[in-house]
């Protein structure tokens, strides 16, 4: 079809598209991210200044005593996440970690629906899986997250 | 003593890297120095004494001598062999220990074998190698000596986590090291070949079976870390995008885009600094993905997590390693002399799609794993998840295997599209054939184009086999196969997963039945076990596939008493056609039971895929090695030879 | 550059730039100050109240009164199956020769695995409460072990940290608990 790239052109038209590609990654990178990164956010915060709904965020905070209730079809739980200034309701619909209780520190991950309430895909117990004994330094993501699991 | 032995193993081989390098470097200098003759065989012994302090290593650890602080920390007398045996490198000392040693032996390895190459430029590339090893040396040295000593020694180790304790977990973590460490060598080659100016097609021949090799670990450690973390984790996913989890994605990248450039210079002298650039990227991201993982700067916030001291070593050690080399490749690559030209359709257009595509994806990645960390540089916490990921690597992704279908097909220089269309058109149309049957079926986007690319590719990977004759096929085209194919295979898993799992959860009393797809499963009872160090309450399932014979499932709530931590065991009932995947959760007050039950239609062929893969690496790691072989065995008969005839 | 018939000669030091700027970004976050996640929201506040049984007989438990009172003391939250814990016991253990009472809480721990991790690593602790559910650690705020809070003689947390006390943290410790006393 195409007759070899004249001699001279040849590096640089590489050198272009591997730029270019790189780059263009790099931008799209970075416009993704804009999008997607899922922020954290505490009651308080998001009280003040609540993200759009449906944007995956993150939510931090204490489970409020007193505030866990289980619908009829007993998978889907139903708490307030609060901080000392603002209260957030959330729904869960799954198993709930091993430490997740009333009282307990948790991390949601989900998104506010239209009506202000925060329906969380995930939760992580705010418990011990910040403490990473130096042996599991070594650790694969399966095994890491597997502790993590595991000391919730 | 041992222990002694091992330090003084240590010292010595330090030593030697030391030696090794200076020997070389007035080698370098000197044309006719007579240092040049110590430098392989200075290597060798170095590769031997690492691998000496290793095995004291696991010897202080298989006998449990607690005078050693490092066994006192990380073992217990009780543990059983297996773990004792491996809990050598589960630890940072070990791990460490086990780096240079990878590094060692391997640096050894290319001084006893690689004969190709320039003398000089085997000097450099030894040279190298002995840096990098010296600033590991030193690290293991001055800040995480594995031999320190305890006086008095412990009377009891303090290792006897039970999470440590799994036979996954002992090999896990070497697997991927020797992947990760066995691209120093094409480091190494690199940056030799950058010093000396030498880059050639044999230059590519030596290092590319090095490349395959930790290639082919990463692979599989890649392939089993995926495995193990959809089964232990009791989510059902099989890949969480999790900085520890790309830190291993990336360097394997880097390695396929090097592997594939590494042939384009092989076999045609062409994109050489190019080459040479992945050579040294596809290390940097072992080291860079090492230094991530183990200083916790991403992972965890926790103050000992991040050790400034030892994060700050390995990271001088990183800026040293890779800025030196990105510097010397600044300097030298304008002076790489141009290789051979191409058209754009041609084997090498194609290769170079895959390597630019490849790359592309690598620094998707990059960015999004390093993101969270520019981000709180600027004050604000975020973590980036499959949102973010998923659809940006299939950006790249997704052309580079439309673009893998035809590649094999083109021949080198100059090719048309012409010539290869009858071959392209079975697959293509087998393609269009199963995306419009999956429009129709109401299909996502992602899955649908993953399917029906897998559906072309799986048939376009036997391609290059059309016309010949299958007895004359060589070990590497087969290889190439294999891991194409693999490629189609675990492609299909990954769309059929995310297009066609079913998930139920549900709270049940014991006895009700559940329905997951084709399954129906009945929570049987709920029985209390004890095993070793914990106990669990084990759901017994009967699970029937469409009405035929049941299958028993145990999923289990454990808890550990010491330390007291709680999990969830996963039950798997595997079908040829799928898993179905059980996860028992909590009691409710009213005595009913919490059950997560996915059925997953082909969710194996993503490991079986990624099998495949490595298998098509080893293949055509046994050709290379055997052809090397037989081309010593024949030159070394020839000069055999020739000294009869001259007697 | 001397050639301009070679564009591509800037291009090459772009991997290098890049490079400098990883190194930089990964440079700031490994010498940040480790708290930067965690909100030491209780600086300032009061204890809560609690009242721990002894976690080993040699020592008596702790409860919120006997924090109270003459000097400021050091909280330390531990574990016998934490491993960073004790590389923290020295430090505790000079604290402690310096003249700082310190009081420890034992999370999720068992009397046997605690006796043997104190005969190991040294007993600096005046009063040693067992907290097998974790809950005082998180009334007071803390998310993992080893934690220490510097707390006042009117029973008010100064200072919270985190991690592990090195050894060149003890001076700041002691300015801490310093500090506490007015």
């Amino acid at each position: 079809m195409s007759a070899p790239i004249k001699a001279k052109h040849q590096r640089l038209v590489l050198v272009v598209i591997a730029l270019v590609a790189l780059i263009g990654a790099g931008l799209l990178a970075m416009w993704a991210l804009r999008n997607q990164a899922s922020y954290f956010y505490l009651p308080a915060e998001m009280a003040a200044n609540p993200p759009e709904a449906g944007r995956a965020v993150r939510l931090g905070g204490m489970v409020e005593a007193g505030s866990l209730k289980t619908d009829p079809d007993g998978v889907t739980i139903r708490f307030t996440v609060s901080d000392s200034t603002a209260r957030v309701p959330v729904v869960f619909k799954g198993i709930v970690p091993d430490l997740f209780k009333e009282g307990s520190g948790v991390v949601a991950e989900g998104r506010l629906d239209p009506r202000g309430q925060f329906v969380a895909d995930n939760l992580l117990a705010k418990h011990d899986e910040k403490y990473v004994p130096r042996e599991m330094k070594d650790m694969t993501a399966a095994q890491a997250r597997q502790t993590i699991e595991e000391t919730k | 003593m041992i222990a002694n032995l091992g330090l003084a193993a240590l010292w010595l081989a330090a030593a030697l890297a030391l030696l090794q390098l200076l020997a070389a470097w007035r080698a370098l200098r000197m044309a006719g120095a007579k240092e040049g003759a110590l430098v392989r065989p200075v290597a060798i012994v170095q590769g031997l004494l690492a691998a000496l302090a290793f095995v004291c290593l696991i010897a202080v650890f298989c006998q449990t001598d607690l005078s050693v602080k490092l066994v006192a920390m990380n073992s217990h007398s009780a543990k059983p062999m297996l773990y004792k045996f491996a809990g050598a490198w589960g630890n940072h000392e070990g791990s460490m220990l086990l780096w240079v040693t990878i590094m060692g032996l391997a640096g050894g390895l290319v001084a006893l074998v690689e004969r190709r190459l320039p003398e000089p430029t085997m000097l450099a590339t030894l040279a190298a190698q002995a840096f990098v090893s010296l600033g590991f040396y030193a690290f293991l040295l001055i800040s995480s000596n594995p031999f320190e000593r305890l006086d008095p020694a412990a009377p009891e180790g303090q290792g006897l986590n039970p999470l440590l304790q799994d036979p996954g977990l002992a090999f896990h973590p070497p697997t991927l090291y020797i992947g990760y460490v066995g691209l120093s060598i094409a480091f190494s080659f690199a940056v030799g070949a950058l010093i000396t100016r030498e880059v050639s097609p044999a230059f590519a021949r030596a290092m590319r079976p090095w490349v395959l090799g930790a290639w082919i670990f990463l692979t599989i450690g890649i392939v089993a870390g995926s495995y193990w973390a959809y089964y232990e984790l009791g989510w059902g996913g099989w890949w969480f995008w999790d900085p520890v989890e790309n830190a291993s994605l990336m360097p394997w990248l880097a390695a396929t885009a090097l592997l594939h450039s590494a042939s384009v210079l092989a076999a045609r002298n062409a994109l050489r600094a190019w080459t040479v650039m992945l050579g040294v990227v596809a290390f940097s991201m072992s080291m860079v993905g090492t230094f991530l993982v183990r200083s916790g700067i991403l992972t965890s916030v926790h103050a000992f997590a991040v050790d400034p001291e030892r994060g700050s070593f390995i990271l001088g050690l990183l800026a040293l390693n890779i800025g030196a080399a990105l510097v010397l490749f600044a300097l030298r690559a304008a002076t790489v002399t141009e290789g051979e030209r191409f058209a754009v359709t041609s084997r090498e257009g194609a290769l170079v799609f895959n390597n630019v595509m490849l790359t592309g994806a690598l620094g998707i990645v990059l960015i999004g794993t390093l993101y969270p960390l520019l981000a709180e540089a600027l004050g604000t916490k975020v973590s980036v998840g499959p949102p973010y990921f998923n659809p940006m690597t299939a950006v790249f992704v997704v052309p580079m295997l439309a673009v893998l279908a035809v590649g094999p097909l083109l021949r080198w220089r100059q090719d048309s599209f012409a010539r290869i269309t009858p071959m392209v058109a079975i697959p293509a149309l087998l393609t269009g054939a199963a995306a419009s049957v999956l429009v129709l079926k109401g299909m996502a986007v992602l899955p649908l184009l993953g399917m029906a690319l897998a559906a072309g590719l799986a048939l376009a990977a036997f391609m290059p086999l059309r016309g010949r004759k299958l007895s004359r096929v060589n070990l590497p085209l087969w290889g190439m196969i294999a891991a194409h194919f693999g490629v189609a295979v675990a492609l299909f898993g990954m769309a059929a997963d995310s297009a066609w799992t079913v998930e139920r959860l549900v709270a049940v009393q014991t006895g009700q039945a559940v329905e997951v797809g084709p399954w129906k499963v009945t929570l049987r009872t709920i029985v209390p076990v004890a095993g070793p160090n914990w106990t669990a309450l084990e759901g017994e399932m009967e699970a029937r596939y469409k009405g035929g014979d049941p299958r028993m499932l145990h999923p289990q709530a454990r808890a550990f008493w010491a330390p007291p931590q709680q999990t969830s065991e996963s039950a798997l009932a595997t079908r040829w056609n799928g898993q179905l995947y059980a996860v028992l959760g909590e009691q409710a007050e009213d005595g009913r039971w919490q059950l997560r039950l996915w059925w997953k239609p082909f969710v194996t062929m993503i490991w079986f895929g990624g099998l495949l893969i490595a298998l098509g690496g080893v293949l055509a790691l046994i050709g290379r090695v055997w052809s090397d072989l037989k081309r010593i065995i024949a030159r070394g008969k020839i000069a055999y030879r020739r000294e009869r005839q001259g007697r | 550059m001397s050639a301009p018939a070679k564009p591509s000669r800037w291009a090459l030091w772009l991997p290098v730039v890049l490079f400098v700027g990883f190194i930089a970004l990964v440079a700031v976050g490994l010498w940040r100050p480790a708290s930067r996640d965690v909100h030491s929201a209780m600086i300032g506040k009061e204890l809560p109240r609690f009242d721990l049984p002894p976690a080993v007989p040699e020592r008596p438990g702790l409860a919120r009164g006997d924090m109270l009172g003459g000097k400021p003391r050091l909280l330390n939250i531990f574990a016998s199956w934490c491993i960073p814990c004790a590389a923290e016991a020295q430090q505790l253990e000079q604290l402690r020769q310096l003249g700082v009472e310190v009081d420890g809480v034992a999370i999720r721990d068992k009397q046997d695995d605690l006796a043997v991790f104190l005969a190991r690593n040294g007993n600096p602790y005046a009063r040693i409460g067992a907290d097998p559910v974790s809950k005082i650690q998180f009334d007071i705020g803390s998310s993992g072990v080893p934690e220490s809070f510097v707390v006042d003689a009117r029973g008010v947390i100064r200072y919270q940290h985190i991690g592990v006390i090195a050894p060149d943290q003890v001076p700041m410790i002691l300015a801490r608990l310093k500090e506490a006393e007015q």
